[in-house]
């Protein structure tokens, strides 16, 4: 059985038609890439998994481990394990990185029926996560993404991926606004998490990223639909011959 | 004989011509309505010294003459109170012992428990029995001795009266006069009790005034009337009211506060107020007409005023300093959070009289539900202030679309020295933060918790320690069900 698997889903916004037909399935243990140029719909499709409102679902469904996805509310779905690394993650004034983390985490705990973390285990635990991603100690200290550079606010997006180890992962355009330096540091803790029982939807515009995050399969998607699939070579195709002709198709 | 019996004597004696009515002074109740003879009712009862009995009844007679200065400036909208309708001197309740924690209301037992108030606490606040072994009374009476030994004078005003009579004279009223407000002079014609401090010379007051104390402290009524001096070079932190929610049958409350800080001492007062607001439909709930002003009357002095304002139906309140020592110093630092139909109409006034004296202002409120929340501020420079500075922050948080926010800052400077600065941001919890930290697992309420603790985090951590943690935790109860 599938971990993630939508069906047929249209979706619209104020009486537009943004996804018009998305079929995806996505198995534990691997890694899916979606390309495709802006306005197609890839972070529509990332919000309705993440569960946001203000989406019109027509049809179509989108099961994740055998439960209706769609049915539950985001909350319930996040700590099913569902993680959406946001294209551009929210400032939260006045509440710190550390509390914001150890708050997420406990929730997490608390759903599981574990204790509540510990000060000590805590800090110890993001100390390690923050030297494996090049993030900077204080970081942490600050109000939660208030000030932070882009690719500050990226690292802090898969440090609470890492800390909080979900089972499916959509990483919405993660990579942009990187750096090369920071591209290899966050890709290397998306690989860190690879594993059999966790999947990872990577939603970028450019093949680059996919070379520290090589996918399984590797989709295309235009004017709404995923117009074509393939292996991890299709990225190098894409990049060669651009979106063009998927455009003209859609 | 006894005090008490020997008023008890004095009173029946008099009592038949002196007072319009008949009653017993072993009542615990005057009758309805204000009058010359209820005050002379209470300042007897209390067995006060001609002084003080004088200084109530020339407060009565300014009221009268007060009866169309209500004050009716505020953005707060309440029927028109009728005075003689209340009642104005009711002794202190027994409450009700209780044998354990099963016979209380189950539903203030888990706002107990969201505040994160000890067991032991909740037996005291809902009036269980307690056993002796864990019975805090003790431990309060350590340290009250322990303040004795140092020369702090703790104690309730209308002890003070008696035994410290030349230094409530001295200091009585000197802050907020008799004449000062149409509710301030009604609280001097009427208090019943509250708090007297004196902190002596030089003296660093070690502990949290009333964090001891706080649970055993009895009801001191509608009318509280509170006084703290610190002498030069002291310092003390005093603490008043309760996270714990609370309930009075009387429905008006208006309360002054003065302290006087002289010079080199600080005065630190923070106030947690949680005061029955009411139910969803606006009905019931406490008036809380309060003032409050400190007097850095001393060089160098400082008084820093926190306030954490989550009950009542209606809240108005001004803690203000009056800057007149040199280099002296106001701190207003305020959380008001309205709800349903709560409104409060609420801020601070720094008087800038001294040279160099500085204040700075932070407050933040969050209006839910249909309330009003208005920020209403002074800031006066007068004319020998040099070099005197003002900063002032007000920012409000808005939940929903049917509450209102509103800030009306004052700002009058006569001194060309003097720089005064004025932010104020009125924003909303936003789609995308709440979003945010759903999808980080945490519920609703949670998350509106941890948004809005981060918006008065710089008010809240001036807090002392204990009291903050617990003020978090109200914040988030005091929003519950206002988003979703």
């Amino acid at each position: 059985m599938a971990l993630i698997d939508i069906k047929d889903l249209h979706v619209s916004v104020q009486g537009k038609d943004i996804l018009k037909g998305i079929s995806l399935s996505i198995e534990a243990g691997e890694v899916h890439a979606i390309m495709g140029p802006n306005g197609t719909g890839k972070s529509t499709l990332s919000n309705i998994i993440a569960g946001r409102d203000g989406y019109d679902i027509k049809s179509g469904s989108v099961t994740y481990d055998g439960q209706d996805l769609l049915a539950m509310e985001p909350d319930v779905r996040a700590r099913a394990g569902v993680f959406l690394a946001f294209q551009y993650p929210v400032e939260i004034p006045g509440v710190s990185t550390s509390a914001f983390l150890k708050s997420a985490i406990n929730t997490k705990r608390r759903a599981e029926g574990k204790p509540e973390i510990d000060a000590m285990e805590f800090l110890k635990l993001v100390k390690a996560k923050n030297k494996a991603l090049g993030i900077p100690d204080d970081m942490i200290k600050r109000p939660l993404n208030v000030g932070f550079s882009g690719g500050e606010k990226k690292r802090a997006e898969v440090l609470q991926m890492t800390l909080l180890e979900p089972r499916f992962a959509v990483l919405d355009e993660t990579d942009s606004g990187l750096d090369i330096d920071a591209l290899k540091v966050v890709s290397d803790g998306v690989n860190a998490l690879r594993g059999a029982t966790r999947a990872f939807l990577v939603i970028t515009h450019y093949q680059r990223l996919l070379n520290y995050i090589v996918p399984d399969h590797v989709h295309v998607m235009a004017g709404g639909r995923i117009v074509k699939s393939g292996g991890k070579d299709l990225a190098h195709e894409l990049e060669a011959e651009g979106y063009a002709k998927y455009l003209a198709a859609a | 004989m006894a005090a008490s019996t020997q008023t008890a004597a004095a009173v029946r004696e008099v009592e038949a011509y002196k007072y319009g009515f008949v009653t017993d002074i072993e009542s615990d109740r005057a009758p309805k309505g204000l009058s010359e003879d209820i005050v002379r009712f209470i300042s007897a009862k209390k067995n006060e010294p001609a002084w003080m009995l004088e200084w109530r009844l020339k407060a009565y007679r300014t009221w009268l003459t007060l009866a169309d200065d209500e004050p009716a400036w505020a953005k707060l909208h309440y029927p028109k109170i009728d005075y003689q309708e209340s009642y104005y001197y009711a002794a202190p309740k027994q409450k009700p012992k209780l044998n354990s924690l099963d016979e209380v209301d189950p539903q203030l037992l888990e706002t107990y428990k969201k505040l994160g108030i000890p067991l032991q606490e909740q037996q005291i606040l809902s009036g269980v029995a307690v056993d002796a072994v864990f019975d805090s009374v003790s431990v309060a009476t350590t340290y009250k001795k322990k303040l004795q030994e140092m020369g702090v004078i703790f104690c309730p005003i209308s002890e003070a009266v008696q035994t410290h009579p030349e230094l409530v004279q001295k200091y009585l009223g000197s802050v907020v006069p008799v004449a000062d407000n149409f509710f301030a002079t009604l609280n001097s014609a009427v208090f019943t009790d509250g708090s007297f401090v004196y902190i002596p010379k030089g003296l660093r007051c070690p502990m949290e005034l009333s964090t001891y104390f706080r649970i055993n402290e009895k009801n001191t009524g509608q009318f509280e009337r509170t006084l703290i001096i610190a002498d030069e070079g002291s310092y003390v932190s005093y603490l008043e009211g309760c996270t714990a929610p609370q309930r009075d049958e009387n429905q008006l409350h208006a309360a002054v506060v003065e302290l006087i800080a002289l010079d080199d001492a600080e005065i630190k007062y923070s106030t947690v107020q949680n005061w029955y607001p009411g139910d969803k439909d606006g009905k019931g709930g406490i008036y809380n007409f309060v003032t409050k002003r400190g007097a850095c009357r001393g060089k160098n002095s400082k008084i820093m005023w926190t306030q954490v304002e989550t009950g009542s139906a209606i809240t108005w309140k001004y803690p203000s300093c009056i800057l007149q020592g040199d280099n002296s110093v106001g701190e207003f630092y305020s959380v008001a959070i309205t709800n349903n139909h709560q409104q409060a109409d609420t801020g601070t006034k720094m008087i800038h009289l001294g040279k160099n004296t500085r204040s700075k202002i932070i407050s933040k409120g969050i209006s839910a539900g249909k309330s009003s929340n208005t920020y209403r501020g002074l800031v006066r420079i007068q004319g020998k202030a040099d070099g005197a500075r003002n900063y002032t922050q007000c920012d409000s948080l808005l939940i929903g679309h049917t509450c209102g926010a509103h800030t009306v800052p004052y700002i009058e400077n006569r001194n060309p020295t003097a720089q005064t600065e004025h932010e104020a941001t009125t924003s909303k919890i936003s789609e995308d933060q709440l979003f945010y930290c759903l999808q980080r697992g945490m519920n609703t309420e949670e998350a509106v918790s941890l948004i809005v603790n981060g918006f008065c985090k710089e008010v809240l951590q001036t807090l002392p320690m204990e009291f903050a943690v617990e003020a978090q935790k109200l914040v988030a109860i005091s929003l519950e069900g206002s988003v979703g």
